[in-house]
C-alpha cells in the first residue's frame, strides 16, 4: 500500500512527487510513457512567463508569479538551465495601446515586478531585429527560458534520490475508491494506495471522471512551433510576444535557453489526445505570424517542428483546477499556460494539500541539491582538459552538431531514472538536437545504448512502446 | 603547443589526396585529423562499385577507393590521429581538438586543409508535417546502419528524394530484402546521376514519381505510412488527389550541406550558393593559410573530382608555404549568370594560376541542346553546345592562362537557350 501516488510524470507531477518527497511517505509516480517528461511538458514554448497575462485573482496568475520567482533558485538547487532574459509584448496599431495598458496593469496587479511600457525607438533600441511596424511594447524584465525537459527530469531524479518509486511504461487502465483506499489498475497489475493526485494532463478528464460525480472535458489545444538552429538564437535575446489583437492571439519568437530560435505556438482544438503531429496550415501560420514580429527570419535554417497538446479544461472557469476533489483523491488538472512557470509552486501547493491530509511528517535527511550532468562545453579550457584526462569519454564527441560527448550520454543512460532510448539521450544531452538531428549520431548513440543496457540493437526504440528503430537483420528477409 | 605546418581536417576522400599530395610537395610536419574510427569517410559505408573510373580506370567499391588513398598514407607515414574532433578552428590557425586518445588539446598550424565533407538535410529542413515517429532516416544513416552495422531500418520503403543517396539506397534496400515502394522527387527531374536512376531503380522496378512530395507523415510510434501529393513549379503541393502509402520507412535524400560550422568560427567567407568557403584558383579561403576541398568546398557528384581537387589544395598549401606564405591578388571574379548557379573558384589570381585551371560549377535546371558560354568582361569567349546539362550533373570548362585577356576583372559563365 502506498501512501500517494502520483499518475503523470510530467513537469507537474514530477514537482508534486519532488516536494512530496520531503515527508515520510511510500510514494509512487506512474507514467504511461517509457520516461518522464514525455507529454505536454516537452513540448511547448520552455517560457517562464513573468504573470501578466492571467486573469487577477486566478490561480493561472497566483502560481505564475510564484513559480516565476522559485525558477531561479530551484535551478541552482537542482542545476537545470533557466536564463531570466526577460520579455516583450508588441503592440503593432496604436488602436491597440489600451490593450497594452490593459496588460501592464493586470501585470502590477498579479505582483509582476519591473514592467515598463516602451515606446518604438527605446523598444527597437533593445531589440533591433523586431519589426518596424510596432509602435510600442510591454517590458517585462523577469520573464525567462527554461529547459523543460531539464527541469522536469531535475525534479524526478531529485524525488527519486529522495525515495519516490517512479513506475514507467505503466499506463493507468482504471482508478477506483475501495474502501478507505484506492486501487489503480494497471497493465502491471494493481496498486494500491491510501492517496491519488491526478496530474494527467490531457487524460486529466478521464480520471477525474472515476472518482467524482461532477463530470469536467480537457479538450486537447494544440500548438505547432518551428525551432531554428543554434547559429539563429541571437537574432532576438529576448522573449518576443504579441499582443492579441488583429493577428489573432499572436505567436511568440523566443531563444532558447540552448541558443536555438523558437516560434509558435498555433492553437487549435481537437480531440485527439495523442494527436502531436504537425500540420502544413499550423506550420504556415506559426512561421507567417513569427514573421510579424521579426521580418527576417532565415527560415532555411529551421531545423526541425514539432506540437504540442495544452490541456484545456472546458468546463469552468479557464484556470487551473488544483484541489482535492474526494476524499484522498487530489488534482491538478487543466495545467495549460502557463503550466510549466507555475509547476514549482503547483508541486509546493499540492504536495502541502496532500501532506496534511494525510498527516505525513518531514524527513530530515531530504537532499534538496541535485548535481546534473556534467557539460563539458561550461568547462574552462584547463578544467575539461582535466575531465577528459580523468575520464576519456568525455574527449570522444558523438554528436558533432551539439559536440556532445561520449561520457554525456553515458551518465545520461547511468543516472537514476536513466535514458532508455534516444529521445531519452536526446532531452538529457542533447545529443541529436542539432541541425543534422541525429542523421550523424543515432546509429553512434543506439550503439551506446545497446552495450551499457544490454540490449540488442533490434529492442531499441526512438521513445518507447513500438517506436523500433531497426526491425531486424540485413538479409533475414531474403 | 604543438606545432604543424600543415593540418588537415577530415580523413575522407579530400582529407587523404589532400595530404598525400602536400607531403609528395615536401611537407613533412602534417597531420590528419578524422573523427571516426578509421579513415577513408563517407567512402566506408558505399559498399557499391562504381568509384575510380576517371582516377584509376576501373570500377572499385568505395571501401577500395579509400583503401588506395590510406596505402599511400601508411607508406608515405603521414600522422594521423582517429577519433579526434576538432571543436573549433581560430583565425590564426589554432585548432582546439579533443579524441579519447589524445584528450583535449590545442594545436598550431602554418597552414590548414578543411576536409570535412557535407551532412545530409534532415527532414525538419523540409518542414514535412506529420508526427515525428522512428523510422524516418537520411539516406546516408539508413547507408550506415545496413551497410557498417547490418541492421534493417524497415522493411516497406518510401523515398523522397532522387539524389545519389537515396538512389543507391533504393538498390541497397531491395537487395537486403526491403520492398522500395517508390521513390518521389518534389523536383520535375532527378538530382541524381543518370546510371544512378538506370541501375537503381529502372533495374528492379522501383517507380520514380518527379514532381511528387511527401505531404503527410503518419504513425505517432513507427511509421506507419505516409502521403504523397504532386506539386507545382513552385514545389506546392497540388491540392486534388493525394496518395496514402503504407510504410514503415521513410528514407530522405533530399540534398547535402557542406559542413562548415569549422570554417565560420575560423572566419572563412562562404558563398551563399554552394554553402561552402569563396576560394582562389589555389583554394585558399579568405582566411590566410586555410585551403578547402572536397564536398565542404562544394558537393561533387563523383569522388574522383574530390580526390583531384584535393591533391590540388595539397599541393597548394605545400607551395603557400615554401613560398614564403604570402598572400595572393585575386582580382579577377568568377561568377555564374542565367543558369549557372555558381563557379568554383569564385576567385582567380592571374600571376598564380596554373597554365591550366579547371573551374567547376552547376547548372540550375535542365537544358537540352543549349549553349554554354564563357565571357570574359563583357565579350563572349567561347560558346559551348551541350546536348543535355542538368543540375545533378556538374560541369567544368578549363581556361588557359594564355587566352586571358590583359584587362581581365570578370569572368562569367553562362547558359544561353538557343532559339528555336
Amino acid at each position: 500500500m502506498y501512501d500517494v501516488i502520483v499518475i503523470g510524470a510530467g513537469a507537474v507531477g514530477c514537482s508534486i512527487a519532488r516536494e512530496l518527497s520531503r515527508y515520510q511517505l511510500r510514494l509512487c509516480v506512474l507514467d504511461k510513457n517509457e520516461d518522464v517528461c514525455e507529454g505536454t511538458s516537452k513540448a511547448n514554448s520552455a517560457i517562464v512567463h513573468a504573470g501578466f497575462d492571467a486573469l487577477p485573482g486566478s490561480k493561472k496568475a497566483r502560481f505564475n508569479v510564484l513559480g516565476s520567482q522559485m525558477m531561479e533558485e530551484l535551478s541552482h538547487q537542482l542545476d537545470f538551465a533557466y536564463r531570466r532574459n526577460g520579455a516583450l509584448v508588441l503592440c503593432f496599431d496604436e488602436a491597440d495601446r489600451p490593450k497594452l495598458q490593459e496588460l501592464y496593469d493586470r501585470g502590477v496587479t498579479n505582483g509582476v515586478e519591473g514592467l515598463r511600457i516602451l515606446e518604438k525607438e527605446a523598444l527597437h533600441a533593445m531589440e533591433p531585429a523586431v519589426t518596424q511596424e510596432a509602435v510600442a511594447a510591454l517590458y517585462a524584465p523577469t520573464s525567462g527560458i527554461v529547459c523543460p525537459f531539464g527541469m522536469t527530469i531535475a525534479m524526478a531524479e531529485n524525488a527519486c534520490e529522495n525515495g519516490a518509486e517512479f513506475r514507467l511504461n505503466t499506463e493507468v487502465q482504471s482508478l477506483r475508491r475501495a474502501g478507505d483506499h484506492f486501487v489503480v489498475t494497471t497493465a502491471a497489475g494493481d496498486l494500491e494506495t491510501r492517496a491519488v493526485i491526478n496530474a494527467a494532463g490531457v487524460y486529466g478528464d478521464i480520471l477525474h471522471n472515476q472518482i467524482c460525480e461532477k463530470q469536467v472535458h480537457i479538450v486537447p489545444r494544440k500548438g505547432e512551433y518551428c525551432l531554428l538552429d543554434r547559429k539563429d538564437g541571437h537574432l532576438v535575446d529576448h522573449t518576443v510576444f504579441q499582443l492579441p489583437g488583429k493577428l489573432g492571439k499572436g505567436i511568440l519568437v523566443t531563444p532558447t535557453v540552448h541558443g536555438n530560435l523558437l516560434m509558435g505556438p498555433t492553437a487549435a482544438d481537437q480531440d485527439a489526445r495523442e494527436g502531436t503531429n504537425t500540420t502544413a496550415a499550423g506550420l504556415a501560420e506559426s512561421i507567417s505570424k513569427a514573421r510579424c514580429s521579426v521580418p527576417d527570419l532565415p527560415l532555411r535554417d529551421v531545423i526541425t517542428s514539432f506540437a504540442g497538446l495544452r490541456a484545456h479544461l472546458v468546463d469552468g472557469e479557464d484556470d487551473f483546477v488544483m484541489q482535492q476533489s474526494a476524499p484522498g483523491y487530489f488534482e491538478a488538472i487543466g495545467i495549460e499556460s502557463p503550466g510549466l512557470t507555475a509547476a514549482p509552486a503547483i508541486g509546493v501547493y499540492m504536495a502541502q494539500l496532500a501532506a496534511e491530509s494525510l498527516h505525513l511528517s518531514k524527513k530530515e535527511n531530504f537532499k534538496a541539491q541535485r548535481k546534473g550532468i556534467v557539460n563539458p562545453q561550461e568547462l574552462s579550457f584547463p578544467e575539461r582538459q582535466e575531465l577528459v584526462r580523468q575520464n576519456p569519454a568525455y574527449g570522444n564527441i558523438i554528436c558533432r552538431c551539439e559536440q556532445i560527448s561520449e561520457g554525456e550520454i553515458l551518465d545520461a543512460i547511468h543516472r537514476p531514472l536513466g535514458a532508455r532510448s534516444l529521445d531519452g539521450v536526446k532531452r538529457r544531452v542533447r545529443a541529436g538536437s542539432g541541425r543534422c538531428q541525429g542523421g550523424f549520431c543515432g546509429p553512434r548513440v543506439m550503439e551506446l545504448l545497446s552495450r551499457e543496457l544490454k540490449e540488442p540493437m533490434t529492442d531499441l526504440t526512438k521513445s518507447g512502446g513500438a517506436s523500433r528503430l531497426v526491425v531486424g537483420l540485413t538479409k533475414e528477409e531474403l | 603547443m604543438e606545432t604543424y605546418d600543415i593540418v588537415i581536417v577530415g580523413g575522407g576522400p579530400a582529407g587523404l589526396a589532400a595530404a598525400i599530395a602536400a607531403k609528395k610537395a615536401g611537407i613533412d610536419r602534417l597531420l590528419i585529423l578524422e573523427r571516426d574510427s578509421e579513415l577513408g569517410g563517407i567512402l566506408n559505408q558505399c559498399i557499391h562499385s562504381g568509384f575510380g573510373l576517371h582516377t584509376f580506370g576501373e570500377e572499385l567499391t568505395g571501401p577500395e577507393y579509400a583503401d588506395r588513398y590510406i596505402r599511400q598514407v601508411r607508406e608515405l607515414n603521414i600522422p594521423c590521429q582517429l577519433q579526434t574532433m576538432v571543436l573549433d578552428i581560430s583565425p590564426e590557425r589554432v585548432l582546439t581538438v579533443t579524441g579519447r586518445e589524445h584528450g583535449l588539446q590545442q594545436i598550431a598550424a602554418r597552414a590548414i586543409i578543411l576536409a570535412m565533407g557535407c551532412r545530409e538535410r534532415p527532414r525538419g529542413a523540409l518542414n514535412i508535417p506529420g508526427y515525428r515517429p522512428a523510422g524516418i532516416y537520411s539516406a546516408g544513416t539508413a547507408q550506415r546502419l545496413v551497410n557498417m552495422e547490418g541492421y534493417l531500418p524497415g522493411k516497406e520503403i518510401v523515398i523522397l528524394g532522387s539524389g545519389d543517396i537515396g538512389l543507391i539506397m533504393a538498390r541497397r534496400m531491395s537487395l537486403e530484402g526491403a520492398h522500395v515502394k517508390v521513390v518521389a522527387e518534389v523536383l520535375p527531374y532527378s538530382g541524381g546521376l543518370k546510371r544512378n536512376i538506370a541501375q537503381c531503380l529502372d533495374d528492379f522496378g522501383i517507380p520514380l514519381k518527379l514532381s511528387h512530395t511527401v505531404i503527410d507523415i503518419d504513425g505517432k510510434e513507427r511509421v506507419r505510412g505516409i502521403t504523397l501529393a504532386e506539386v507545382d513549379e513552385n514545389r506546392r503541393p497540388i491540392p486534388g488527389p493525394e496518395e496514402y502509402i503504407p510504410c514503415d520507412t521513410l528514407l530522405l535524400s533530399v540534398g547535402l550541406l557542406p559542413e562548415n560550422e569549422l570554417s565560420s568560427s575560423a572566419g572563412v567567407t562562404l558563398d551563399s550558393v554552394t554553402g561552402g568557403p569563396v576560394v582562389t584558383e589555389s583554394l585558399l579561403t579568405s582566411v590566410p593559410g586555410v585551403f578547402a576541398c572536397g564536398n565542404v568546398l562544394h558537393v561533387h557528384d563523383l569522388v574522383d573530382f574530390v580526390s583531384e581537387e584535393a591533391s590540388r589544395a595539397g599541393s597548394n598549401a605545400a607551395a603557400y608555404l615554401q613560398g614564403g606564405e604570402k598572400a595572393e591578388d585575386a582580382s579577377v571574379c568568377l561568377v555564374g549568370k542565367k543558369g549557372v548557379r555558381y563557379t568554383v573558384p569564385q576567385l582567380l589570381d592571374v600571376h598564380q594560376m596554373p597554365e591550366q585551371l579547371t573551374v567547376r560549377f552547376r547548372v540550375g535546371q535542365s537544358y537540352r541542346d543549349a549553349s554554354l558560354c564563357v565571357w570574359f568582361n563583357d565579350t563572349c569567349f567561347r560558346r559551348i553546345r551541350k546536348r543535355i546539362m542538368a543540375p545533378g550533373e556538374m560541369e567544368q570548362f578549363t581556361l588557359r592562362r594564355a587566352d586571358l585577356p590583359a584587362d581581365l576583372h570578370t569572368i562569367t559563365f553562362t547558359v544561353e537557350e538557343d532559339a528555336k
